[in-house]
């Protein structure tokens, strides 16, 4: 049996008879203690005029400025709308795309045929942003793209879809499904392996016909899942992610397509407004708490799902 | 069938791409400025190809991502177990205050710029050290390895201790080979998102003798004239190559080292999603 801790002195006996777990365990914790609380902690200098010479302690404090400074700027407001929107669109898009993948590739019964579209589609997932980037300039192309000479053939004109603010949050919503759908359906394939087929029998017998047991039976078994993902999705609303949209960002398509991320990097690191930028991301992480909070609540009164 | 045929388009829809570069990058010049490249290469050439391996800055930059993916994922998995097995026993004092340290971080992530002006007082700016140290450890395989050691059964520690086992000598000869399953499946995902990382090197490196692959290849992307690089001085045709030809012969080995690997990647990362999914 293993001792449990005692709980007057022989705590400290507890430790050093066990000293070689709590040897190996610090490296970690100074990591955690380093890495990730110390710029916690440094976040203050969004209530600072931080001054890189000053540092810290020297620099002069100046309250709630940079957040009100926030709501009075064109480009912040330009961008926050941005954000938003290309956030919906993705959760409208990308999020229902590895259901519905996933709910096509459960109905399938060549075993071999399965295998191989799931190779294929989950293969995207593993190419960086700016792969995908690189690959969607050639594509996309105007002159020399395989997609406008496919349109081309059809008799359209071609697109210039990188270079124009219209196409530009098609593009980031588009490329995004390309990637991550197939990998997206891995976790609700699993979900839909640990259905017990007597219910689908029993449904057979009772006359339902595949449409009727995917809405009774299928949907029903996948709801955990897709609300625990959904939960996940929409901490992640105002979080789209600085690289995937970085990488396809350029003077002409800058107007639709910035994100608050690329714009942290862009005013903060290149710009060197670094307590106005730090507001900046406090402020995208507040909101993203807020609407986990928020749909934590609905999804446990609702469904009863949550995520704690 | 229906089904099936819709299924086959999506195939084609992931995949086509993927066929359109490896085309393009065995095209000539004018092949492909004039359009006429889909499938499959037209005037077959192996010159785009020829200037990547000529170009030294290219290797360089693949070797800075070959390092930092080895000693990277190393340091990743050594530190994610050093800290997650400990904290999974129950004679560890303190493992509910310490899991609470790490679920703060996946709640509360600080901004950018304290995240910069961190890596700049520690003076790991233009080294590789500032790619692999902020990442060391993710909290979510964190939380994967910790509930994989909690299910070990506690018979088998207490079965090496009968045997004369130290803490030290459990750790290695039990739990480690034990971990092995759990090890592939993180290792792999800590070794994609290395390969693939982009971000950290556009903020910590600003030497290009420093840039991993990634930072490189989107360099290339940028600059429209690429025969203004170094590396093509010695190719007096320049006529046969092409900036269109050149970066897709650079994403085609760019990428190769995760297609050689995807086989193999497939059995494992299909795993480390479904152990991190039943603790959610």
């Amino acid at each position: 049996m293993a001792p449990r801790p005692g709980k007057d002195g022989n705590i400290w006996r507890m430790i050093w008879k066990y000293k070689a777990l709590y040897l190996i365990s610090i490296p970690s914790i100074l990591y955690f203690l380093i890495f990730k609380y110390i710029p916690l902690g440094g976040s203050i200098i969004a209530f600072q005029e931080y001054n890189i010479f000053k540092g810290f302690g020297g620099s002069e404090w100046v309250g709630f400025a940079h957040f009100a400074e926030m709501f009075r700027h064109y480009d912040f407001l330009r961008i926050l709308k941005n954000t938003v929107l290309i956030g919906l669109y993705d959760l409208v898009f990308a999020f229902p795309a590895p259901i519905i993948l996933a709910l096509l590739l459960n109905e399938l019964r060549l075993v071999m045929f399965k295998r191989v579209v799931q190779t294929v589609v989950y293969m995207p997932h593993f190419l960086s942003w700016v792969v995908i980037a690189g690959m969607s300039v050639a594509i996309l192309s105007p002159t020399t793209g395989i997609l406008n000479q496919l349109l081309g053939w059809f008799g359209f004109d071609p697109l210039y879809f990188l270079g124009d603010n219209a196409y530009i949050r098609g593009v980031l919503i588009g490329s995004g499904v390309w990637r991550d759908t197939g990998y997206g359906t891995i976790l609700y394939l699993a979900a839909l392996a640990g259905i017990n087929p007597e219910l689908y029998e029993a449904a057979q017998i009772d006359g339902a016909n595949r449409w009727k047991q995917t809405l009774r039976i299928t949907l029903p078994a996948l709801l955990p899942t897709i609300m625990i993902l959904f939960l996940l999705h929409i901490g992640k609303f105002l979080d789209f992610g600085f690289e995937r949209v970085w990488v396809f960002l350029n003077a002409l398509n800058t107007e639709n397509g910035e994100i608050l991320d690329t714009y942290i990097y862009r005013a903060g690191l290149l710009s060197q407004q670094y307590s106005y930028t730090t507001a900046v991301g406090i402020f995208k992480s507040l909101v993203g708490l807020a609407l986990v909070m928020t749909g934590n609540f609905f999804s446990r009164k609702t469904t009863g799902e949550s995520l704690y | 069938m229906l089904n099936i045929l819709f299924l086959t388009l999506i195939g084609l829809m992931m995949f086509l791409p993927f066929l359109n570069v490896i085309a393009q990058s065995f095209s000539s010049s004018s092949a492909i400025t004039e359009g006429k490249v889909s499938f499959w290469p037209v005037e077959f050439t192996l010159i785009n190809y020829e200037y990547v391996f000529n170009d030294v800055s290219i290797w360089r930059a693949f070797g800075v991502s070959v390092f930092v993916t080895l000693v990277g994922t190393m340091i990743n998995l050594i530190a994610t177990a050093t800290l997650a097995y400990p904290v999974s026993r129950q004679e560890y004092v303190g493992r509910r205050v310490i899991v609470l340290m790490v679920l703060v971080t996946m709640i509360f992530s600080a901004p950018l710029i304290p995240n910069f002006l961190l890596i700049k007082n520690l003076h790991l700016m233009n080294t590789p050290w500032a790619l692999i140290l902020p990442g060391a450890i993710s909290a979510f395989n964190f939380f994967v390895m910790h509930s994989f050691f909690k299910q070990l059964p506690p018979e088998i520690i207490d079965s090496a201790r009968i045997d004369g086992c130290g803490e030290l000598g459990i750790m290695i000869r039990m739990v480690t080979p034990l971990s092995k399953p759990v090890m592939a499946s993180l290792g792999i995902f800590y070794a994609v998102s290395h390969w693939n990382a982009y971000m950290g090197a556009l903020y910590y490196i600003d030497q290009p003798k420093w840039w991993p692959l990634q930072v490189k290849l989107k360099r290339m992307f940028e600059t429209d004239d690429i025969s203004i690089d170094p590396g093509a001085s010695q190719f007096s045709d320049l006529a046969h190559t092409s900036p269109e030809g050149i970066k897709m012969a650079t994403i085609i080995i760019a990428t190769l080292p995760i297609i050689m690997i995807y086989p193999f990647l497939q059995r494992h990362f299909v795993k480390g999603l479904t152990i991190g999914a039943v603790k959610a």
